[in-house]
Order: C-alpha cells, then structure tokens, then sequence
C-alpha cells in the first residue's frame, strides 16, 4: 500500500504527520518513508542515522564538436534554453535541461548525445528497527525535482507499505510524489488560510483519482468551516491534533509525539486504519 | 518608493501573518504585491475588492487534435514524462504532466499534435482599506510559478502611483518564485521560526538574497519555543551582519485573528501586536521609512 | 560591426528597453554601412531559460557587442563565451541615443563574470 502525505500550504505538519505515522507503524510491521520534499528534506531530523547514498543522474546534452556545423537547430528547438549555439561553439546550460531528448532528435548531424549529470542523491537508512527511511535531495539550482523524486520513490518500490512525504503546494513535484499513491492524507491547518489551500490540494488528489483524508492540525477546537468542506466533499476527517504548546515544543526539537506524549501511539494507529479505509 | 519582501526559508514560519501586520499598521502610502502564488493568502486577511481579473497563459503544453491523429502512437513512444495517455480509445495529452518539451510534436508525422498556449492560472488586482493588492492564483500541475510572480509584481508596480512602500508577501523557499521576487527588490524580511531545520533554511535562503544585493533583516516568529534554537539564529544573524529587526512570542491570539480574516495587529491588544508594533519601528526606521 | 540593442518597439528611434532576453525588439545595427535590422523577440513570453536563446539570436546575426541595461546569469556565460562585449545603457533615450552614446565612449561595459 503507498499512502502519500500531502498538503496546500507550507508548515501544516506534514513531515511531522509522515514521521509520527511512520514511527508508530514501525512498531509492529515492516513500513519505508520516502521524503519527496526534495529541495528541503526534512523528515530526516525526526530519524537521524547513518545513511548509504547514491547520486541521481539526468540525460543531459553533449555535442560532438566533430560534427557539429553549428547549425542552431538544438538551440532553436530547446524550450529550456539549455542550448546556445554561438559563432564557434555550442554553449550547454546543464542546470536548466529537463532531459526530454529533443535536442538528439533535431540535430540533423546525429552531433548530440546524452550523457548522465548528477543533479542529486537519494539516502537511504534504517533508523529504527523495520523503518526503512528514504530521502531524495535535490542539488541546489537544480530544476528537476521530479527526477529525485521518482529515483527516491523507486527505492521504495517493493516495500509492502510506503509512506510519501510530498512537498507543499499543488506544483508539478507533489503531482508526481502523489501519482501512483492508493490513498492521500491531507494536512490542513485550522485556519482560514488552511481550508483555502485545502481546497486546492483536495481538487487535485480528486483530479488524479486518489481518495482522499484529511488531518487537522494545530486545531483551536472551532474548526466548523473546514469541517463543513470535508463533508461537502466526502473526505474523512481521519485525526485533530490540537493547537497546543506542549506538542509545538515537542515538534521543534525533533521529536515525536506518538514517542512522548502518551496517547498518541493509539491515534496515529486509528489514522492509518482510518486512511486503508478509504482506499478503493 | 521602497520595495520590501517578505521571505521566509521554509513554509508554516508566519511569513503571511507577518506581512499583513506590517501592511495593516504600516503608516506610510502602500502598495501590496502577493508572490506567493502557489498558496496565495494575503487576501483572506484583508477584505479586498476585486477590480480586475486577467487570465495568465503560461507554460505551453502539448494537444494532440483528434481530427488529425492518425493514432500510430509515436508521440507517446517519445514523450519521456508519461503525458500521453490512452483515453476514450484515443491519444490524449495528460496536461498535468506534461513539461512543454515539443518533442510530440518534433516527431508527429501528422502534424496533429502541437504546442498551445494553457491557461496556467489568473492574475487579479483588488483594492483593501490599506492599498491596492495585486495577487495571482496558479492552476495545480502548472510548472514555473516565477513568470507569474513577475506579473504580480509588474501589476502591483502599475498601481503605485504615490506609494512609498512596494510590500510583497513572498514565497517560501529558495526556487525560481523567490528568485523573482527577490530581483529589484531593496529589502527583504526573513520570517523565521526555531525549529529543528531553521538555521540550514536561513542560510539558503542568506546565501540566494547576498546575489542581489538586498539589504537583509530578520524577524524570529514564535521565539519563545526553543530557546536554544533562537539563540543559535541570533548568533548567526550577528555573523552574518543580518539586524533582527524583531521577535515575535507564541501567541494564540495570532491564530484568532487569521480566523477571523484579520491581522493580529487589528483588534484586541496581545504580545504578538506589541511585537509586531516594534518591529515595524525598527524595520521602517533602517529603511528611512516615517 | 554588428551591435544589438534591446528596444521596447522596432526601429533606431524606438526607447531602450532595460531587460536583456525578455526585451521585446533587438535591433541590430551594422556600423559599417549604417543599416538596421528589427527583430521581433519571440522569448518574451517564455517560461524560462531565455537567456542562452537569447544569446543565439546575437550570434546567429553576427553581433559582437550589445547594447542593455541589465543581463542575467545564464545570458552572461552565453554571451561571454561567445565572445560578445556588454555595454549598460540606462537612460531613458532611443536606440540611436544608446548607439551615439556607445560610440562616443560613454558607455560602461557590463561584466561577465
């Protein structure tokens, strides 16, 4: 089963949601995490340990001088401005290539190949007893964070039951963390501000097929509007976890509170009974 | 006029919450831009008046025309993001993946598929009690979020007939939106809060916003949750030479406030709007703002 | 020589525009007999990268120098690696102005590091 973790806006506790999910399975089963929020990785914090890394190449154009007449074609062609074909030479912008090979396609001199670029890593660690812990990492300035995030989710693949953490937002790197998960749970904020970008992110998981739960975090008990949203929309609310100092400080020192805080081992069990339930 | 940024190295730090109050108890002639298009939510803090609503054609993308297909399936052989799918017995692009390569349509032997402009999302302009707002909505899927700040950024400059203050409520993170934020920008506010990845975030962000020469400051949000954390951020900010221009208390009338779509520095008196209060006497004052 | 201005709109007496690959014209002028060319940038709208195509457009008309009031990172390695020289012109006159004022030696060039 592969549950992803996602959410509209930044800072509702998805990563702490991921972690405390993650941890409490452990447990008493065989259970990966896959951090997906590859320009800042964080699920790591909760789980420090010694991790095997290995980088993350895309395809990227090489030109051959011998054949190439400058022609211009692959700089013409390229959407990304990866290629600049100048009076003696092709100049290669490697950060800014997304790999769709176009580039080999065009050249009428057969002059462009592609040759691997490392553009990250992904890092892989057992933390705890049956945790595996898997985290993509994006170089910085690097635009191909879907790239980590399939090689990260790769490593992942045959485990039983897989937890991705996405990234904020609804952009082009959570819709690939969330493609291919069995059931999302969505962390929302019990604001204003997380019931707007709640709507946002529960339209998408719809758009792509992939029932949906929801997580209220932070929760000042008066949460009626988002509530009412949920219902509106069939989405069950699988957890409140409430606004409150105690888990604030338990949070921001990297810790968890299915570990310290009694009580919360029991719940972040009915979240995942709550969340299998709503897969098709 | 002076343009200030609100930024922040990680979502969830109070960036938003930051820059309405500063917007509400600003003082000065105003105009305000909100960058963070991804999750645009200054507006629920002011009740704005919506003057104009344009669509934003973005990211090109691919359309396969029916008519035209000859269903031999090449483009899909070709397309290296898993955009062309099979539905309703045809070859169909699947906008949510599709990057705007063109390769499909290199490789058509028809000529049915082609590159369109998508409509990617919307960029409206509104009037509040406390200056025009130009804001913008990005459609789910849509790559590159940096044009649609620019846009943002180009309405607001539009309305700033006899401003002083270019507010913008930036976007988290360090990628191409804040890029586009940042650039022209004299000032930019780092909101952070002392959690366990705080000083790995401000340094990233630090070291983007050295390469356009903006002046730096930072305000520490929720201070008071891990003291130790904020001590390590006021260290490095006196390294870095960074003034921290205020520091914010937990504070549960904050979220009371946003609740009832106001900002905290807007109502009943509290710690957090003191805080704020003197924050943006310090911040102004660096900037030469009254 | 052949050198291009950014412009807001064809032809020499059009305003310089200050962005290098999103300017909306590039008029190139050949020095030697005095001929200009407009050209209508197709970039202008593009998502990104508009940088390094930007660039090829200059090489592929023969310029060795541009005329412009600021040029991003990506453009400054394309055009240094191809050899072309950046001068910065802020004010508010035509392409002409910008030309006469090149030619004149007032102009500071931009660097391209």
């Amino acid at each position: 089963m592969k549950i992803a973790i996602a959410s509209g806006k930044g800072g509702t506790g998805k990563t702490m949601v991921a972690a405390n999910l993650g941890f409490t399975l452990a447990l008493s089963r065989e259970a990966a995490l896959v951090d997906c929020d590859v320009e800042e990785p964080n699920l790591h914090l909760f789980f420090p340990a010694q991790a095997l890394t290995a980088p993350v190449t895309t395809p990227v154009p090489e030109i051959d001088p011998d054949r190439c007449t400058l022609c211009g074609e692959c700089g013409k062609f390229c959407r990304f401005g990866a290629l600049s074909v100048l009076k003696d030479r092709v100049l290669v912008f490697p950060h800014l290539c997304h790999s769709c090979g176009g580039c080999t396609l065009v050249c009428p001199q057969g002059a462009v190949r592609e040759v691997p670029r490392t553009i990250g890593r992904v890092a892989c660690s057992s933390p705890i007893p049956r945790l595996t812990l898997v985290s993509g990492v994006l170089n910085e300035g690097e635009v191909q964070a879907p790239a980590v995030i399939r090689a990260a989710k790769a490593l992942s693949k045959a485990h039983p039951l897989t937890i991705y953490d996405a990234s904020p937002g609804t952009a082009c790197p959570v819709i690939e963390t969330i493609d291919g998960s069995d059931a999302c749970i969505l962390v929302t904020e019990s604001t204003p501000f997380g019931l707007h970008d709640l709507r946002l992110a529960a339209e998408v998981a719809e758009k792509m097929g992939i029932p949906a739960g929801v997580v209220i975090n932070r929760s000042d008990g008066r949460d009626e509007e988002t509530l009412a949203f949920c219902r509106e929309r069939g989405l069950p609310v699988l957890m409140t976890i409430p606004f409150s100092r105690e888990i604030a400080a338990v949070q921001n020192r990297g810790g968890l509170i299915c570990r310290d805080l009694p009580g919360w081992e029991e719940r972040f069990l009915a979240l995942f009974d709550g969340i299998a339930g709503v897969v098709a | 006029m002076i343009r200030l940024a609100v930024v922040s190295g990680k979502g969830g730090t109070g960036k938003t919450m930051v820059a309405a109050a500063l917007a509400d108890i600003s003082g000065v002639p105003q105009v305000l831009a909100d960058c963070d298009v991804d999750a645009a939510n200054l507006e629920l803090l002011f009740e704005p008046r919506r003057i104009t609503t344009e669509e934003y054609l973005g990211l090109e993308a691919a359309r396969i025309d029916p008519a035209v297909c000859r269903d031999c399936g090449i483009c899909a052989d070709h397309c290296r993001f898993g955009a062309i799918v099979r539905r309703n017995d045809a070859w169909e692009v699947d906008p949510l993946h599709c990057e705007g390569c063109a390769v499909c349509t290199y490789v058509c032997p028809t000529g049915a598929a082609r590159m369109e402009p998508r409509p990617s999302g919307e960029i409206y302009t509104s009037a509040t009690d406390r200056g025009s707002l130009a804001h913008a909505r990005l459609f789910p899927g849509s790559g590159n979020s940096g044009l649609l700040v620019t846009e943002v950024k180009k309405r607001a400059e539009s309305l700033a007939d006899g401003a002083d203050l270019l507010l913008a409520d930036g976007p988290p993170g360090i990628g191409c939106p804040l890029i586009a934020t940042v650039g022209g920008m004299d000032a930019v506010l780092i909101v952070t809060e002392p959690g366990v990845s705080a000083l790995h975030d401000i340094e990233r962000l630090v070291t983007v916003c050295r390469r356009f020469g903006v002046r730096i400051f930072a305000a520490i949000n929720r201070f008071d949750l891990a003291e130790d954390i904020r001590a390590r951020i006021e260290d490095y900010c006196r390294r870095e030479e960074i003034v921290v221009a205020g520091e914010i208390p937990f504070d549960p009338m904050v979220i009371d406030a946003v609740r009832n779509g106001r900002p905290v520095t807007r109502g009943a008196a509290s710690p957090a709007a003191d805080a704020l209060r003197a924050l943006r006497n310090t911040l102004f004052a660096e900037l030469g703002l009254s | 020589m052949i050198v291009g201005i950014t412009a807001r709109a064809p032809g020499t007496s059009a305003p310089v525009e200050q962005r290098f690959a999103r300017a909306p014209y590039f008029v190139f002028v050949d020095t030697e007999t005095g001929k200009a060319e407009s050209v209508e940038n197709p970039l202008v709208n593009a998502v990104g990268g508009v940088g390094p195509r930007a660039v090829q457009m200059f090489s592929e008309r023969g310029a060795t120098a541009a005329i412009t009031g600021q040029v991003g990172g990506n453009a400054a390695r394309a055009l240094k690696e191809g050899g072309i020289k950046v001068y910065a012109y802020r004010g508010t006159g035509s392409v002409a102005d910008a030309l006469a004022d090149c030619t004149a030696g007032k102009l500071q060039p931009i660097p391209l590091l």
